[in-house]
């Protein structure tokens, strides 16, 4: 049988444009054999939360570069918690100032990525992760 | 060549593939024989290919056997006329140096005022700023989508009220200012006007910037509201009432920045802020303007990246191309619709959050290049916006080193320096034929809005910033202190918007609400509200409505009701 493909939502919370981080890392992530849906812009938690319910996946990645991070993570984990999403990792990419991270971490990001960071290590990450 | 591009797959734009038929003088034949090939044959060169940051080839040498035919007379020109190679002034920086405009907002009005007034203090020459993501997409701070983004990005703007702080003490008869605003521009630029007006300035005489740009929102920056064209609608609005009540005020600032941010090529950024460019002109002619009369209000903005040659041969095609373009295909008898000026802004995308004292350097080095591609105005990043917005002590540093270059290092001494030079004459040539290329493309998909809807420039620019991280991935391009020379190193201090903000902003606003004439509100809302369905321009429509203390969301939200909102299909 053949092994089961990692699926991964690729999402863009908040009102920020940026996308061009979103991008990257949903084509990496594919090119690395994922399966990754990608929201595309401006999307509620609540569209995220849901999203990864229907798209039954074992990955979210965020992408804020915004400031936003301390307002819409902690949102995000409590309806996943609330729809029962309790084993999916959620990922969180961008501009994320060092002292936020260990607050982000205790509401249960598994991990934050920095600017900088190779496409290969969010790869590797995933992979020992969702193994 | 057109239809080979369209699936957007083919990774080296067609061309790039130069000097195909150079024809080397016997001297350099002799040299590659006697001294180059010796030289090879010990010590190879540490690259088998040498390439720009946007992979466009570079040869080891340039010689005259790359520009055949070359005629300095027609093909380079002197500075002040056409095709202004050289630049769009006889004496460039000599007579005058660029505006040092340094773009800042951040927290309330109160804050940035204070900030702004500090920049002045230290010789700035301008103002540019910067709003905060809700201003951006129209809402207000109380607005529940703008929780967590008040004041963070810019500075949150909601009224008229707002505005006025903002400005507060600055003599908008004599500073300059840009605004970096797109999809609301025009009101937010009623509100500018309307502070202007206050302060008992002559419209006709006030100067500055509306970024007002959407077409390159569509493409690379993401801060649309309204579909493509009800929102040319607007822009075009923006022209006309210039035309007619601000003469010297640029109602646009066509970008490349964000399409290089979001990962293009210097071709790339070249082709799409000039066909955008060519697009207003075309929407402002079908409504009657004159060319003659609206192109000299048209003003640009493009990146400065790491790739120093490449940069100055961007800036210099760019003049060249528009030229051509306004005079050809426009029959433009105005010399002042034909030069191309250009604010410019060092690369964000090019600093790192590791060992950010580097960041200084690298900004250094893209200033230098603006200032040599004659740029008319330029603002340099802060070491620290890898991670936030710059500290008052980043953003000295930033300043001073524009100061640095204008004074201290010379290069301000002559017009066009590279003026000349093989490599950065062949380099503008290939460069300007690449734009061309592209430029020639988008006409036959019909012109950029048609273009965008079927998302080809996103697409291309998609393409071209996953090449360049698969690239940096493989080490095949460094970038110090990333990739490479990686180092421990401390967390830097950096300036933290809080959510305090966001409640002082609410605050004011529900005072707002209670203290002004809501009848006159409204009534002018559904003025506006009613002119929108019709096709009169907005902007007289506007004007009231923010005199009224009518809010931005509010504002928006009427247009919304009447235009609708846009949603891009995502593609990556």
């Amino acid at each position: 049988m053949p092994e089961k493909k990692i699926r991964v939502l690729i999402a863009k919370p908040g009102l920020d444009g940026h996308d061009r981080g979103a991008k990257i890392i949903a084509r990496a992530l594919r090119d690395a054999g994922m399966e990754v849906v990608y929201t595309g812009l401006r999307q509620t938690p609540e569209m995220i939360a849901s999203a990864a319910v229907q798209e039954d996946v074992d990955v979210i990645g965020l992408s804020i570069l915004s400031g936003a991070h301390n307002t819409i993570c902690p949102q995000l984990m409590k309806l996943l918690h609330e729809k029962g999403m309790n084993d999916v990792t959620v990922l969180v990419g961008g501009i994320i100032p060092e002292a936020d991270i260990p607050a982000l971490k205790q509401s249960g990001i598994a991990e934050i990525f920095l600017p900088g960071t190779s496409t290969q290590d969010i790869v590797d990450f995933i992979h020992k992760r969702v193994a | 060549m057109s239809e080979q591009r369209k699936g957007s797959t083919q990774t080296v734009p067609p061309s790039e593939a130069s000097s195909a038929n150079r024809e080397p003088s016997a001297k350099e034949q002799a040299w590659e024989k006697n001294t180059l090939q010796p030289t090879l044959e010990q010590s190879p060169e540490r690259q088998a290919e040498f390439t720009t940051i946007s992979g466009h080839p570079i040869r080891r040498l340039y010689t005259k056997a790359d520009l055949p035919n070359w005629d300095p007379d027609r093909d380079l020109g002197f500075p002040g006329e056409p095709p202004y190679t050289r630049g769009i002034h006889s004496t460039m920086h000599r007579s005058r140096l660029w505006t040092m405009r340094q773009f800042a907002g951040f927290g309330t009005a109160e804050d940035t005022n204070q900030r702004f007034r500090y920049l002045l203090a230290q010789g700035q020459t301008g103002l540019s700023t910067a709003f905060d993501l809700p201003t951006l997409m129209g809402y207000d701070s109380d607005h529940p989508l703008s929780e967590g983004e008040v004041g963070k990005c810019g500075v949150a703007i909601s009224s008229l009220a707002d505005m006025e702080v903002l400005f507060d003490k600055i003599p908008l008869a004599n500073v300059t200012t840009s605004m970096t605003i797109n999809s609301p521009a025009a009101v937010i630029w009623a509100m500018y006007l309307a502070v202007a007006e206050k302060q008992g300035a002559d419209w006709k005489k006030i100067s500055g910037t509306l970024q007002n740009d959407i077409l390159k929102e569509y493409i690379a920056q993401k801060e649309y509201i309204y579909p493509p064209e009800p929102s040319m609608r607007l822009v075009i609005d923006t022209f006309e009432f210039g035309v007619k009540n601000t003469p010297k005020f640029n109602t646009i600032s066509i970008s490349g920045y964000h399409i290089r941010e979001a990962g293009s090529t210097a071709i790339q950024e070249l082709a799409f802020t000039l066909r955008d460019g060519l697009e207003y002109v075309e929407w402002g002619m079908r409504r009657g303007l004159d060319v003659d009369q609206f192109v000299p209000q048209l003003s640009f903005f493009f990146n400065a990246h790491n790739d120093f040659f490449e940069e100055i041969a961007k800036y210099r095609a760019a003049r060249r191309i528009w030229h051509k373009a306004m005079v050809e295909r426009y029959k433009s008898k105005n010399p002042r619709a034909w030069a191309l000026r250009f604010h410019t802004q060092t690369a964000g995308c090019s600093l790192t959050a590791q060992q950010p004292y580097n960041n200084v350097v690298r900004t250094a080095i893209q200033a230098l290049a603006a200032v040599l591609g004659g740029t008319q105005s330029l603002h340099t990043n802060s070491l620290d916006e890898a991670w936030a917005l710059p500290t008052e002590f980043a953003a000295t540093i930033a300043l001073r080193t524009q100061q640095i270059i204008a004074h201290e290092t010379g290069v301000t001494n002559t017009v066009d320096p590279l003026g000349g030079s093989y490599f950065v004459e062949t380099l503008t040539k290939e460069v300007e034929r690449g734009a061309w290329e592209y430029i020639d493309r988008i006409d036959a998909m019909g012109g950029m809005v048609a273009a965008i809807e079927r998302s080809y420039p996103q697409r291309e620019i998609a393409e071209a910033s996953y090449r360049y991280q698969v690239a940096v991935d493989k080490k095949e391009k460094i970038i110090v202190g990333v990739n490479d020379f990686v180092a421990e190193e401390k967390p830097l201090d950096v300036l933290q918007i809080d959510e305090t903000v966001a409640h002082r902003q609410a605050a004011r606003l529900k005072k707002l609400r209670a203290d002004r004439s809501q009848a006159k509100v409204d009534r002018r809302l559904n003025a506006l509200r009613t002119a929108a369905k019709g096709k009169d321009n907005l902007m007289p429509f506007l004007y009231d409505a923010v005199k009224s203390y009518a809010t931005l969301g509010e504002i928006c939200d009427a247009l919304r009701d009447v235009f609708g909102t846009y949603e891009e299909v995502a593609i990556t």
